[in-house]
Order: structure tokens, then sequence, then C-alpha cells
């Protein structure tokens, strides 16, 4: 690529062009299933379509709210999904502690068995939990299916939070020993806080993860669904608005909470995948 | 001493039974589940999953779209992430476009490339106001099979890609800036330096970004309902349909482990082939 002949102008321009086309890339198919959800029922026919959201309204998306069950799928969708960030934490935070600070005997099994995770197609082994599920009455459950999704995050949440403490200087705790700190009150008072915010990233990872998830999700249920199994168990016999403003509405809740860890996903997945 | 010999245990060990129990026992049970028909041990739900008339249909597909998806999201994803590295300006805001995607199901990628790609939709909207059509084109139907594939394709590269750039960035981010700019003086081009620098020291990022999605890929499933319905089975679909529509959780299972066992085996092959040696790390 020899730049002899090329004004940096225009390359300046090639290069922004680029920018642009790639941000359009990710943020027109959003705008235009957003049109989609708000212009319902009469925009769903309309041909030629309209590119400018002349026919968008509310109506539309309250009209899908109103539907049965949604709502309830929608409720329950972030029960799952605030159980699944739970217990991803409390699991895997600890083992990630123990990661970070102690050499022990069978810690490389320990990392083994979390990394190995990764090569198995997790949601589908949800098949014969089925059978274990309607015996141990976990069947068509909020908390059965937040099993499934923490198998899928806890892995995560183990090696992040790994790196978390690793990046917290031990000397710091050592010192509040000195002062008198059982270790459980240096651990809540000294590394807790510091580690809170990259903690908190990957418990909204684990939301996410939990929210988008519909295999096992719709294997593992039949009346309390997640609103993305929900929409799947319904989409073959719904109108296709109704399918739009279902769309829009699984989207809405990750983008936001991508938004609010954008900082910390580089450093979660430049960690995790050492 | 021995309390804090311990502890290590007691912080590892919810997790690790918690492992047991939802990993490696549904595991186990999946095998099991497979190789079993009315209680004796058989390979009937392998010989009824391969008679079936979908299967090699599905198998087909899904290696199709995984060997059409994975190398243009490589490439993408690539081109992403090198035009971030060199923005001064709204590199935080570009970024998080870029990664928007992360956060959406493959569910509602579906859904949005359907919004896009059904007969009344914003694309052929777009090709009638350039004059190409005169009335809807249906491109996702039965009869369409390569213009379905292509949708599929397009939702599959709109959605994942994401992940694929962040794990790069973060690779990208351990490469020492000392490395390019040696090369620079000693009148290296752009490309070579690309080819001979960034390439090579990123290969263990994009080695587990590999890993990573094509384990996934091999799972899809939503995005290609969403789009298709039953007109383009994939090997999770046909699980999914025999679990739910014809009750079978056997069969179902078997498709279990043929997904299981294709993921293993590229993962085994992505570690032999890019396999990098230690002294070559910076």
């Amino acid at each position: 690529m020899s730049a002899a002949g090329v004004s940096p102008g225009l390359r300046r321009f090639v290069f922004w062009s680029g920018v642009a086309a790639l941000c359009a890339w990710v943020l027109v198919p959003i705008y235009l299933i957003a049109l989609g959800a708000f212009g319902g029922r009469a925009g769903v026919f309309r041909w030629p379509k309209n590119l400018l959201p002349w026919d968008a309204s509310f109506a539309a998306l309250e009209t899908f709210l109103a539907v049965e069950g949604v709502w309830a799928a929608a409720l329950n969708g972030a029960l799952v999904a605030c159980l699944t960030m739970l217990f991803s934490l409390l699991l895997g935070a600890p083992a990630g502690y123990a990661l970070a600070r102690y050499t022990f005997a069978g810690q490389s099994a320990f990392r083994m068995l979390v990394v190995l995770t990764r090569a198995f197609p997790l949601a589908i082994l949800a098949l014969p939990l089925t059978v274990t599920f309607i015996r141990t009455g976990l069947y068509d459950t909020a908390i059965g299916v937040a099993l499934v999704h923490t198998a899928l995050a806890l892995p995560f949440a183990a090696l992040v939070s790994s790196s978390l403490f690793m990046g917290i200087p031990r000397e710091l705790e050592e010192a509040a020993w000195v002062f008198g700190c059982t270790g459980f009150q240096a651990f809540r008072k000294i590394v807790l806080p510091l580690a809170l915010p990259g903690l908190a990233a990957a418990a909204i990872f684990a939301f996410v993860i939990s929210w988008n998830e519909v295999f096992a999700a719709s294997v593992l249920t039949v009346r309390n669904k997640t609103l993305t199994a929900y929409l799947l168990t319904v989409l073959a016999e719904s109108p296709l608005h109704f399918r739009f403003a279902g769309g829009f509405l699984l989207i809405l809740p990750s983008v936001l909470f991508i938004f609010a860890v954008r900082k910390y996903l580089f450093a979660m997945w430049g960690i995790a995948n050492r | 001493m021995t309390r804090s010999r311990l502890l290590p245990y007691l912080l590892i060990g919810p997790a690790t039974v918690f492992l047991l129990l939802l990993f490696v026992m549904p595991l186990v049970q999946t095998i099991a589940l497979a190789f079993t028909d009315n209680g004796a041990t058989s390979l009937t739900n392998f010989r009824k999953m391969m008679g079936d008339l979908n299967f090699g249909l599905s198998l087909r597909n899904t290696f199709l779209l995984v060997l059409a998806v994975i190398p243009l999201q490589l490439c993408l994803a690539l081109m992403m992430a090198l035009m971030v590295q060199k923005l001064e300006k709204g590199r935080d805001l570009v970024l998080w476009i870029l990664i928007i995607p992360l956060g959406i199901s493959d569910l509602a990628a579906g859904l949005v490339w359907l919004s896009i790609l059904q007969d009344r939709g914003y694309f052929n909207t777009v090709l009638n106001m350039l004059g190409l059509i005169d009335g809807p084109v249906n491109w996702l139907s039965y009869e369409a099979p390569v213009s379905l594939f292509v949708g599929v394709v397009l939702a599959e590269v709109w959605r994942a890609t994401a992940i694929v750039l962040i794990i790069l960035i973060a690779g990208l981010q351990l490469i020492p800036r000392e490395y390019a700019e040696a090369a620079e003086i000693f009148g290296a081009t752009a490309w070579t330096r690309f080819r001979k620098i960034t390439l090579p020291l990123l290969k263990p990022s994009i080695q587990s970004a590999l890993i990573l999605r094509t384990v996934l890929a091999f799972e899809v499933f939503a995005v290609v309902y969403a789009l298709a319905g039953r007109n383009f089975p994939v090997l999770v679909g046909e699980a999914y349909a025999w679990q739910h529509v014809n009750q079978n959780n056997g069969v179902a299972a078997a498709y279990a482990i043929l997904v299981m066992l294709i993921s293993l085996a590229a993962t085994v092959i992505y570690i032999k082939a890019l396999r990098t040696k230690p002294e070559m790390q910076p």
C-alpha cells in the first residue's frame, strides 16, 4: 500500500466512510425492526414501506404487551435472568478468589473443568434434564431454567472474578490483617469494594446470557416461559407485526446492559481467554 | 494452618458440585439417553436419526452455514478491530456501536432480518425505489434456497461478529507498539506489518475466538427458525423438533451427541492448526 499520489484528505475520507459504513451495518437493522415494532399491523402490510418513522405509534407496542402471556413471559424472563446473575456470582466469585489467591492440589483440574465447558454445546445438554427436573419438581420453574443458564454463565464469572482478584494487591489484604481484621473482614472491607464494579459487569453479562438463551428455556418449560422461549413457541402462529414487536422488546434490555458494561467488556474478554 | 489449607476447597466446592451436577451429569445422561432404546443399549436412535429425511439436509446446511459465516466474521472483525485501533476521535462511541449486537439474541437477530427481508420488507422497498423490482419478491421461501441461505448468513454475521471483535481487540492491546514501530523504521509497508507482526502475534486470540464462535455456530437454530421456519433444517433445530414435536428425546439426544462430537472435533483442529510456540509470544 504505497501512499504516493493519494492525498491525506482523500485517505481520511475513505477511512471515515468505512467507519460510517460499519456503524450503519449495525445500527440500520435495529432502526428497521423498531419501525416494524412501532408500525403495527397497518405498517407491516404497507407496500412499498416508508423508511421514515411516519406511521410509528406506541399503540402497536401496547397492543403487543396486552396479548395474553407476553407480560408474564417478560417478567418471568427477567426473574430467570436475575436468578442466573445471583447464582453465577455466588458460585463463581468464591471460586475465582480461590484461583487467584491460593495454590492448592487440584487447582489445574478445576480450571480445566471450567474451561472445558466452553467446548461443549451446553444448552443442548439440557435435553436429559427434563426428566431429572420433572422428578425433582424443578420442571417449568424459573429456578430450574436459571440453574441451566448458570451453567452457561458460571465459567465466565469464575474466570473473570479470578482475574479481578488477581489485580488487587495481596498486600492490601495483609495490611488489614495486621490491623486486626479477620480474613473475612479484610475481604469484605478491602477487596470487595475494589472488585465490585468488575463483578457487577460480570453479573450483568450473566443476565444477558440468560435473557437471550432460547433452547434450554423452551425445552424445560411449558407455562412459565421466558420471553425468548415464549416468542419461539408462538412464532409460527403469530402475525408479522407481533414478531417484530417481540424482537424489538428482546433487543431493548440487552442493548442497555451492554451500554452499562461497555468499559469492562474488553478487559473481561481479554482475561477470560487466556 | 489446616484452616487455610481447607479454605480454597471450601471456596471452589460449590462451583465444582454445581458443574458436576449441571454439566458433567447431563453430559453422561445425554450419552446414555442416545444409546438406549426401551431400556437396552442400542444404536436405534442413531439409526432413526440417520434415516430421517431431514438428516442429510440439516447436516449439510449446518456445515455450509459454519463454513460461510466463520471466515466472513473473522475478516469483518479484523477489519473493524484495525479500524478502531486507528481511530483517535470518537473511539468509545464507535466501539460501543460495533459491540451492540453482543447483547442481541439469535432469535431477535432472526426477527430483525425477517423485518428487512420479508416480501413486503425494507430490502424490497429499497430495490423498488431503485427500480430493480416491480413488486414484492419472496426471498425467504422454500423455492429460493440460495437467497434464504444468504439471509441466514447475513443475520448470523450481523449478530455474532461482536464477540470476535471483542476478543481480537483484547488481543491487539497485548501487542507492544514498539514492534510495529521498529518494522516501520525498517521500511515495512502497512500490509507487511499486518502480515508479519500483527497477525502472528494475534494468533492466540484468533484461536480462542474461532473455537468459541465455531462451537456456537454449530448450535445455530433460532436465527434460522425465525427466518425460515423449518424450510431450512439445521442440526439443533432437528433436535428441538424431535424433542418437541415428535416427543422422542432419544433421537434428540442422538442429535445432541452429533453436535457435541462435531464441536469437539472443531476445537481439536483449531488447537492443532493454530498452535503457537511459547517463545513466539511477546
